[in-house]
């Protein structure tokens, strides 16, 4: 036999395709897919069939219209569905920048999927429930050690519903103050997440950006013109998601504090600065680290998930309550903090996403401050080596701080791919799903065109990167020779280029079966 | 002690030191510290961070969880009859199967081109709840309830242009808490009594409290304290007579046996996912929805992402995309969109699916019934103890209700701690949040609970009593 050839370098891949029909479609009358517990004779002997009592207004009429499909036939459907998903288990994740989508280790997974985890009730009695409670307690001591934060509250469901709580203690805070009224303004940055400036705005703050300078830093001159007395907050991501960090960000800090305002730190992007600085030292009153980001826990295709807010000792009686603590005998909730006049609440039901918090503390345990250091070391080497290798393709670009090291991810810009070949950043995108790759382009609106937004994290190898600059080649190739493939792109995904135009028209739109059913005709 | 790496990581394969040195020369770098040139040294540690030593191995550190996870005392080895915002029911293996896929356990925020079965699941989430509440649109799910309820209000302020939203006071005060907090500071939320021998909603405090500046009236259904509110179409006629928003909250799996809100009214449905297929998972498993018809100017209001059906190129194929992105905060207008988007709780919403799939229309009229009969049998059970009245208040429940032990002259506190020592959790103590029942609790009653189980607590009640 002859030896076979596997020099390509690029994948020959075929996302799998299964053209399952919609779930509805697989309804066939009578069929059950499980069958539930009856109430035991004695108890139907007792009393009866428990539904005649209900007032008949509000009695059902006519069944739900689901479908009625066996077991194994549902379960088919959703195992053809998961294969036609690109998750980071089965996929080089490095396209999706500011999402830090790393390695989310099986052990974490399988420890949370305990009955000690799951089948655990949130207003058991603290003594049933003192495992749980160590490890929130433990983890609560880790993050502040992390940011020099002297307490986290785990409420809130994801980074923007901690940007959320931030803005509700900065509320609160002034409110105690008397100064809610005179301060009204957030001043952000445009490269921070748009989740600083929205969740804000739903406090009824007005939103102040801050645009950067040539070198993509902040502009300090401009923020002195927009921080005064009306500063309620200054929330900010650094590094902001261009990668580059403000080595000056303690002069904001100290600016905002100078009028009385308060500062939160947006850390979705802190994986390339475990170990190396806190936000404590940078004059932060508060932060928030996502723990689905860069603590490892999966992201579930968008949750759940934990946005840990972590305060200075000031703002401690604004966190929302209880927090968990400890007596020297056992784990406790303490309720302290709702009872004070000028507490913010709850943000989020009970205490949190337990099992994410769980799966957190089980990585930094398999991690130790060394390990995290590493983390955020190796974070950085890969996103540089990753940019080098970009950057030596002629039609990439990204700018500010030219020749400098960025942190953990980038934004680049492929413009003039665009003005060579008419080739955009979407179409790009299409065509890196013929690769089994992925990347995204920026948040809204673009301020660097035809953007992509990448962040490797430490979890890929240098082969991954390799992989995946060569994709990004064979692409840059593929528009200057023939373009046409890239349009019609992606040709191996499970579904082709989308047509969108129903997507914006009321009319048209369908979000639901029963919907598309009302607004499309029968087919003969 | 100066700052040391973790060299040959497992999770970290460019920890490998030869590694690193060529991806170092590779970039024109000498070491690993040069990366954070970046970072002024003032704003740097000196030191190693003061966290414990990492553990060495992956079998250790499995141990060690689950030496502390064995601390806990789960409602699986005890009987338990907590509900209050997040119920035991049994949760179907193939909901724990799917929702552990790797694919979807670790997709993220990918294009339909790369994440189809995403949003293909997404979508028939949608479209499965769509049925059960009888309403064309549901939302991809936000955190829990009580957000899913106050962006409802929120909604309803938009729509309305007013900025006052009637509440029950019978409510989970909690769930309250977080509606004060979002809605703050601008909407002013109202609460309405109820009516003391049956819990309904008290219908002559809520006319003299909706107005002209209402933008929504928001009850629930079943109610928090476990009761059916009848007059769901009343409430909801007097809120269209003020031009109001009627919002609905409901147990999504009382909707197999109980009429669905939009058919007395809602505008805007709203609920909690959990009890769909997702594990208890110390409130963890939480999961907000948000219904309402396919109208324009609802549509408009979501601020979260919907998933909608469309066309692609190819003929016969099926695509999924966002409807309306650009009314989201993900969109241009950022803040000027609605509210805020983010991660909140999507692979939930799957499982919820993937168990609506499963139940079918039989599953969830025989699972609504079952539940009404065996928390029937708890109440009456209860009630022969002689000093305890149960249930408290005079209207039909679904799964909970109100237990009533002023008479035993013990608090809810000491009864439940003697339940505990034999293996019972007691309902929720509601003696803080509703001071003017005295020592009552909230008891729920699921599937899970067998004929014994009911007993068992009933002869534990009695001995507890005694004592």
């Amino acid at each position: 036999m002859k030896r076979i050839n596997r020099s390509a370098k690029i994948r020959n891949f075929h996302q799998a395709k299964w053209d399952e029909p919609i779930i509805f479609e697989l309804s066939k009358k009578g069929e059950r897919g499980i069958l539930v517990p009856q109430a035991e004779e004695s108890i139907v002997k007792a009393v009866g069939d428990g539904i005649s009592n209900i007032p008949n207004q509000m009695r059902r009429k006519e069944s739900p219209n689901l479908p009625e499909i066996s077991q194994a036939r549902v379960l088919r459907h959703y195992m053809r569905l998961s294969q036609e998903t690109l998750g980071a288990d089965v996929n080089i994740e490095i396209g999706q920048g500011t999402c830090t989508v790393k390695y989310s280790p099986k052990v974490n997974e399988m420890l949370a999927r305990l009955p000690e985890m799951t089948e655990l009730h949130p207003l058991q009695d603290e003594g049933t429930v003192q495992g749980i409670l160590e490890i929130m307690y433990q983890t609560d001591r880790f993050m502040c050690e992390i940011s020099g934060m002297n307490r986290f509250s785990f409420q809130s469901g994801g980074g923007s519903q901690a940007v959320m709580t931030m803005a509700s203690i900065v509320r609160a805070y002034h409110d105690e103050r008397e100064e809610a009224q005179q301060r009204d303004e957030v001043i952000t940055t445009i490269y921070s997440h748009p989740s600083d400036a929205a969740a804000p705005a739903v406090m009824g703050y007005k939103i102040i950006y801050i645009h950067p300078d040539e070198n993509g830093f902040p502009d300090f001159e401009a923020f002195k013109a927009a921080v005064s007395k009306r500063t309620a907050a200054f929330i900010v991501a650094n590094p902001e998601d261009t990668g580059v960090y403000n080595p000056r960000v303690k002069e904001f800090t100290d600016l905002v504090h100078s009028v009385g305002g308060l500062c939160g730190y947006d850390q979705a992007n802190a994986n390339g600065l475990f170990g190396v600085t806190r936000a404590k030292e940078a004059g932060f009153d508060m932060c928030f680290f996502n723990l689905h980001k860069s603590f490892s826990t999966p992201h579930g295709c968008g949750g759940p998930a934990v946005g840990a807010v972590g305060v200075v000792t000031e703002l401690e009686k604004y966190l929302p309550g209880p927090l968990v603590d400890y007596d020297n005998e056992k784990y406790f909730m303490n309720y302290e903090n709702s009872n004070t006049p000028y507490n913010i609440g709850k943000v989020r039901i009970f205490n949190g996403v337990a099992p994410v918090v769980l799966k957190a503390y089980a990585w930094i345990m398999s991690m130790g401050a060394e390990g995290l250091y590493e983390v955020a070391k190796i974070a950085v080497l890969n996103n540089n080596y990753l940019f080098k290798k970009l950057m030596e393709i002629e039609c990439i670009d990204a700018p500010y701080i030219r020749g400098k090291q960025r942190i953990e991810q980038a934004r680049y810009t492929l413009e003039k791919l665009t003005e060579d070949t008419g080739i955009t950043s979407g179409d790009v995108q299409r065509r890196m799903m013929d690769f089994g790759m992925h990347y995204w382009t920026s948040h809204h609106p673009y301020y660097i065109p035809e953007p992509m937004t990448l962040e490797p994290t430490e979890t890929p190898s240098k082969e991954d990167l390799d992989e995946y600059v060569a994709a990004i080649k064979q692409i840059v190739k593929e528009a200057y020779e023939s373009p046409e493939i890239i349009k019609t792109a992606p040709h191996r995904s499970v579904c082709h280029k989308l047509d969108e135009t129903s997507l914006d028209e009321p009319s048209e739109w369908a979000i639901s079966w029963r919907s598309y059913l009302k607004k499309t005709d029968p087919i003969d | 002690m100066t700052i040391k790496g973790f060299k040959n990581h497992p999770y970290i394969p460019n920890s490998v030191p030869e590694v690193q040195k060529e991806m170092l020369e590779e970039i024109g770098l000498n070491s690993l510290e040069d990366l954070h040139e970046a970072i002024p040294d003032f704003l740097k540690l000196k030191n190693n961070m003061n966290l414990p030593k990492a553990i060495g191995s992956e079998y250790e550190l499995r141990r060690h969880v689950e030496d502390i996870l064995k601390k806990n005392k789960t409602c699986k080895d005890n009987l338990n009859f907590l509900g209050a915002g997040c119920w035991q029911h049994y949760v179907p293996a193939i909901c724990d199967e799917i929702n552990s896929r790797g694919e979807f356990l670790t997709a993220y925020g990918g294009e339909s081109y790369n994440d189809f079965g995403r949003f293909q699941a997404l979508f028939e989430y949608e479209s499965l709840v769509g049925e059960l509440v009888d309403m064309d649109v549901v939302n991809v799910p936000t955190m829990d309830w009580g957000q899913a309820a106050a962006t409802s209000i929120r909604m309803a302020s938009r729509i309305t242009g007013r900025k006052e939203a009637v509440v029950p006071k019978a409510m989970d005060n909690e769930k309250f808490l977080i509606m004060k907090n979002y809605c703050s500071p601008d909407i002013q939320l109202i609460q309405v009594d109820y009516v003391k021998g049956t819990g309904q909603l008290d219908l002559v405090d809520l006319k003299n409290k909706v107005s002209e500046k209402t933008a929504a009236i928001y009850f629930e259904n079943p109610s928090f304290l476990g009761f059916i509110e009848e007059d769901g179409q009343k409430i909801s006629d007097l809120a269209h007579k003020y031009d109001a928003i009627s919002i609905v909250g409901v147990d999504p799996i009382s909707l197999g046996v109980l009429t669905p809100p939009s058919q007395y009214g809602a505008d805007i449905i709203c609920g909690d996912l959990q009890p769909l297929g997702i594990h208890m998972n110390y409130g963890g498993g939480q999961s907000g929805f948000v219904a309402t018809r396919d109208e324009e100017k609802y549509v408009m209001e979501y601020p979260s992402r919907l998933f909608g059906i469309a066309p692609t190129s190819v003929e016969g194929e099926y695509g999924f995309g966002d409807v309306a992105f650009d009314r989201t905060s993900f969109g241009n207008l950022r803040e000027q969109g609605k509210e805020y988007v983010g991660t909140q709780t999507a692979l939930w919403g799957i499982t919820a699916g993937v168990y609506l799939a499963t139940m079918g229309p039989k599953g969830m009229e025989e699972i609504g019934q079952t539940i009404m009969q065996k928390s029937q049998y708890a109440t009456e059970r209860l009630n022969e103890i002689k000093s305890i009245k149960s249930p408290l208040f005079n209207s039909v429940n679904f799964k909970e209700f109100v237990v009533d032990f002023n008479e035993t002259h013990k608090t809810v506190q000491e009864i439940n701690k003697k339940l505990l020592e034999k293996g019972v959790f007691g309902g929720k103590d509601l003696s803080s949040d509703f001071p003017e029942l005295g020592q009552c609790a909230l008891y729920c009653v699921t599937e899970i609970h067998t004929k014994t189980d009911i007993d068992k607590l009933v002869a534990a009640l009695e001995e507890v009593l005694k004592s």
